[in-house]
């Protein structure tokens, strides 16, 4: 059997048994012991001789397409895959506690690692609590092949227990699904669903099982590469940006004064970052990011302007308003990053490249289209451009350096928390990013949790930042991280979440416990659900409904599933609880208890554009 | 269609603001700040809104979508019309003479724009191999119907006049009915089921717009597999 495998999951690289779910801490004598029973019993197992069923052509499948991981919560239907799985110890089984943890934690895994992210649940409530996490990762462009399992055929159809149609349910929010009713075609549709998840456009691929196929005795061979591709006709992604448009664009480059380039997840995507670099560096023309496209240029950057849109900074949503060229590279005008499309950069006009020819035309009618891959149309674009020396654009840079000096000093106050004894937010999120070095791997929850991490923590390294941007998924941060973590065991992990978010899927914290998987949580508790409450103070005259959220003790909360707490209530404890954090060999949290009624400023009003920006509101007590 | 399509601005407030140069006094309530120096040349006055995608004038689209015969098709090419707001007035599928290949004639209407977005779409489908508008290609259209129209003793005579007309054929006689067989452009069939209309249909059954294009050019031939 050839293996393509990925890094290692941790702890095997020095040759000590990886960590496995149910397992006692490492080091400890009771976790060799059971860690050398239980190779006994596997070496037992596979030497066994028995039929190969369809559960093992699926577990075959998974190891030749190089998962590692396996996010899943075993039931009735996919019992034959459990009665298996302990064949096969090159992949690791993490026991989620909750079906959309285990999404959402093979969505962090895709992002941080740049892998497919493998999650499994059996039928009926299995499969329907796996479909947030999926339509998250669809929404985003994640890699992800979710496996459920379904009622034995002849059921079908039948209302039989745990039964519901998933592949309808999934059909309009996966890039392709699948229901098998035959082992003999395991191999073949595991394959095309990891093809299909990576290439082009990535998204999530949904494989549903019935019981009978995995039981099934099965001789089938896993197929080719050529094989698989050869078998979807319909899927021919056109990476490579069309020669005569990338002139035409190289054309528009050249005449542009006030050129931006704004980049998207496709350039992360693509792992485009350096090719970005070079081509902003030879044009000379500063880098505006969206949500995900965050890392994508290292924040220090002297031509890193900043981050876009709603909750952008002013400076970068003026220079957008200013520009007279946009240059859009893997990102698809999201109404969160023009508002009102009428009065978006009224002056520019637009190259827009994108490996989806569907995202272009979509939202804004662009002047040259480019179909293709970021990186073939960042160095095609790179090749074709004059090299620019700084002086040429001195005073547009000077113009954007004076905006952007305006608009940072303004949004310190802005917050209306960053004052004396008080805890804000911004600055919580800025002293994390300055105690990991701006490399850590930082996990946005959603709300204004989001928003401050977007803003405040700069970003210094690809995929150090994963949020989830299109769906807006609530409880998304813990479970994400989670796979985060194991995704890429070298960075440090932080999940970045308000107290609203966290209680959504704090389930996972048992997870975290028992697999000790060492990510660190920063739950900002404003006991608000932070954005609604703004959204009505500022558009809702103030009607607060349903927006306070007491909680738990999350200490206590914390403390009952084994994980080290610490607590801050002031901006001095700051640093302090998030060294101790650090320090902690496994996962830990932290306690933020922030000011209540703080806001992210800017904030553009739905249906407003991008001109528009609300900077403040009300007076400060001051 | 969708609703963005009509550039209506939401608000009276809005509304104002895009003829008019961008103006110190922002319509919004908000405490604002400094208008925007946009650093262009004097001269440049206020830039027009940005126009939307598409003209917004809907007229009658023809697709021909060549797909995978793989179970669920029909269905991944219905939903993703019903999600991305698209009307399908016609739908008609069948099997093609290449194995595993159906072809779907799909009529909706929509501006260019829009209709060239739903194509788009369609090809996001694995099992798509193949979207094309024929709206303004010469093509052959023909559609089937089958009308069962009232007709006795005192009027048959007048409906087997008007369908003969219309190159129809009567496939059944009853006492107080028949069947009537038309064929042609979805055009032609209205205008039959219009005249006939005054006798009473009873019932009414189309199988949508099938087309082929004129001449030796072949959509399937050019499909690369």
């Amino acid at each position: 059997m050839t293996m393509t495998k990925g890094e290692p999951p941790a702890g095997q690289a020095d040759g000590t048994p990886g960590r496995r779910s149910h397992m006692p801490g490492d080091g400890t004598a009771a976790a060799a012991a059971i860690e050398q029973a239980r190779r006994e019993m596997l070496h037992d197992v596979r030497t066994r001789k028995r039929t190969r069923i369809g559960a093992d052509a699926l577990m075959e499948a998974l190891i030749r397409q190089g998962a590692d991981t396996l996010f899943s919560y075993p039931g009735g239907v996919i019992l034959p895959i459990y009665d298996i799985l302990g064949d096969y110890p090159e992949i690791r089984h993490i026991l989620v506690r909750h079906e959309q943890g285990g999404a959402h934690a093979a969505d962090g895994y895709a992002r941080a690692s740049g892998r497919v992210g493998v999650c499994m649940g059996t039928s009926g409530p299995g499969a329907t609590n796996l479909v947030t996490g999926i339509a998250t990762a669809q929404l985003d462009s994640v890699p992800m092949v979710a496996i459920t399992g379904n009622v034995p055929g002849s059921l079908i159809g039948k209302d039989a227990f745990q039964e519901i149609d998933i592949t309808g349910i999934t059909l309009p929010m996966t890039k392709h699904n699948y229901l098998i009713r035959n082992a003999d075609d395991i191999p073949r549709v595991i394959a095309e669903a990891f093809y299909i998840a990576k290439h082009g456009r990535p998204g999530p691929v949904h494989v549903d099982l019935t019981k009978d196929a995995l039981q099934q005795e099965t001789r089938a061979e896993h197929p080719s590469l050529v094989d698989v591709i050869a078998g979807l006709p319909g899927f021919r992604p056109n990476t490579e940006g069309h020669p005569k448009q990338l002139k035409t664009a190289a054309r528009e480059i050249a005449q542009a004064k006030r050129p931006l380039i704004l980049a998207g997840h496709g350039v992360l995507i693509a792992e485009a970052w350096d090719e970005l670099r070079a081509f902003a560096e030879k044009t000379q023309i500063p880098v505006a990011w969206t949500l995900l496209g965050i890392g994508a240029m290292d924040e220090e950057h002297p031509l890193a302007y900043g981050y876009m849109g709603m909750h952008g900074w002013k400076h970068v949503n003026r220079a957008i308003q200013a520009a007279d060229l946009l240059i859009a590279i893997g990102m698809r005008f999201d109404d969160r990053v023009t508002g009102s499309v009428r009065t978006y950069a009224p002056y520019a006009r637009i190259i827009h490249a994108d490996i989806d020819p569907a995202e272009i035309g979509k939202n804004v009618a662009v002047e040259v289209p480019i179909v293709g891959d970021a990186k073939n149309v960042i160095v095609g674009l790179t090749k074709l451009v004059h090299e620019v020396e700084p002086a040429a654009r001195a005073g547009y840079h000077a113009q954007l350096a004076e905006w952007r000096h305006e608009s940072e000093e303004a949004s310190w106050h802005g917050s209306g928390g960053w004052r004396e004894g008080v805890l804000s937010a911004d600055f919580v999120v800025s002293r994390i990013g300055e105690l990991t070095d701006h490399v850590a791997t930082y996990v946005a929850d959603v709300g204004q949790n989001q928003m401050w991490l977007a803003r405040y923590t700069k970003f210094r390294r690809p995929h150090s930042h994963i949020s989830s941007g299109g769906l807006g998924t609530m409880g998304f941060a813990v479970p994400a991280a989670m796979g985060a973590a194991l995704g890429n065991p070298s960075a440090e992990t932080w999940a970045i979440c308000g107290d609203g978010g966290f209680q959504m899927t704090s389930q996972e914290l048992m997870t975290l416990a028992a697999d000790r998987i060492p990510v660190k949580i920063a739950l900002l508790d404003n006991k608000k659900l932070g954005m609604i409450r703004q959204w009505q103070e500022i558009f809702y005259a103030e009607n607060y409904h349903s927006s306070h959220l007491p909680g738990p003790d999350f200490a206590k909360l914390a403390d009952a599933y084994g994980i080290p707490a610490f607590k801050a209530t002031k901006t001095d404890e700051v640093d302090g609880v998030i060294r101790a954090a650090q320090a902690v060999d496994g996962p830990a949290l932290i306690w933020f208890e922030i000011e209540q009624e703080q806001n992210v400023f800017p904030i553009m009003p739905a249906g407003k554009g991008l001109s528009d920006l609300i900077e403040t509101w009300g007076a400060p007590e001051e | 269609m969708s609703p963005d399509q009509t550039p209506t601005p939401p608000t009276p407030a809005a509304a104002a603001a895009p003829p008019t140069p961008p103006t110190p006094a922002a319509p919004a309530a908000p405490p604002t700040p400094a208008p925007e120096a946009a650093p262009t040349p004097a001269a440049h006055a206020a830039p027009p809104p940005r126009s939307l995608p598409g003209t917004g004038q809907a007229h009658r689209h023809i697709l021909v979508v060549l797909v995978m015969d793989r179970p669920g098709v029909l269905n991944r090419v219905a939903s993703l019309m019903r999600a991305r707001n698209f009307n399908i007035d016609s739908l008609a599928v069948s099997r093609t003479d290449k194995p595993h290949i159906s072809r779907m004639t799909l009529t909706l209407h929509g501006d260019d724009v829009a209709v060239e977005q739903a194509a788009k779409q369609l090809y996001r489908l694995i099992d798509v191999l193949k979207v094309q508008d024929v709206t303004a290609d010469q093509v052959v259209e023909h559609e089937l119907a089958l009308l069962k129209v009232r007709a006795t003793d005192g009027n048959r005579a007048e409906v087997i006049k008007i369908v003969e007309l219309y190159k129809g054929r009567i496939v059944d006689i009853a006492p107080d009915a028949v069947i009537v067989e038309a064929s042609g452009t979805e055009a032609e069939i209205d205008s039959l089921v219009a005249l006939v209309r005054g006798y009473g249909i009873k019932e009414l059954v189309r199988t949508g717009a099938v087309v082929m294009l004129r001449g030796a050019g072949s959509i399937e031939e050019a499909l690369k597999l």
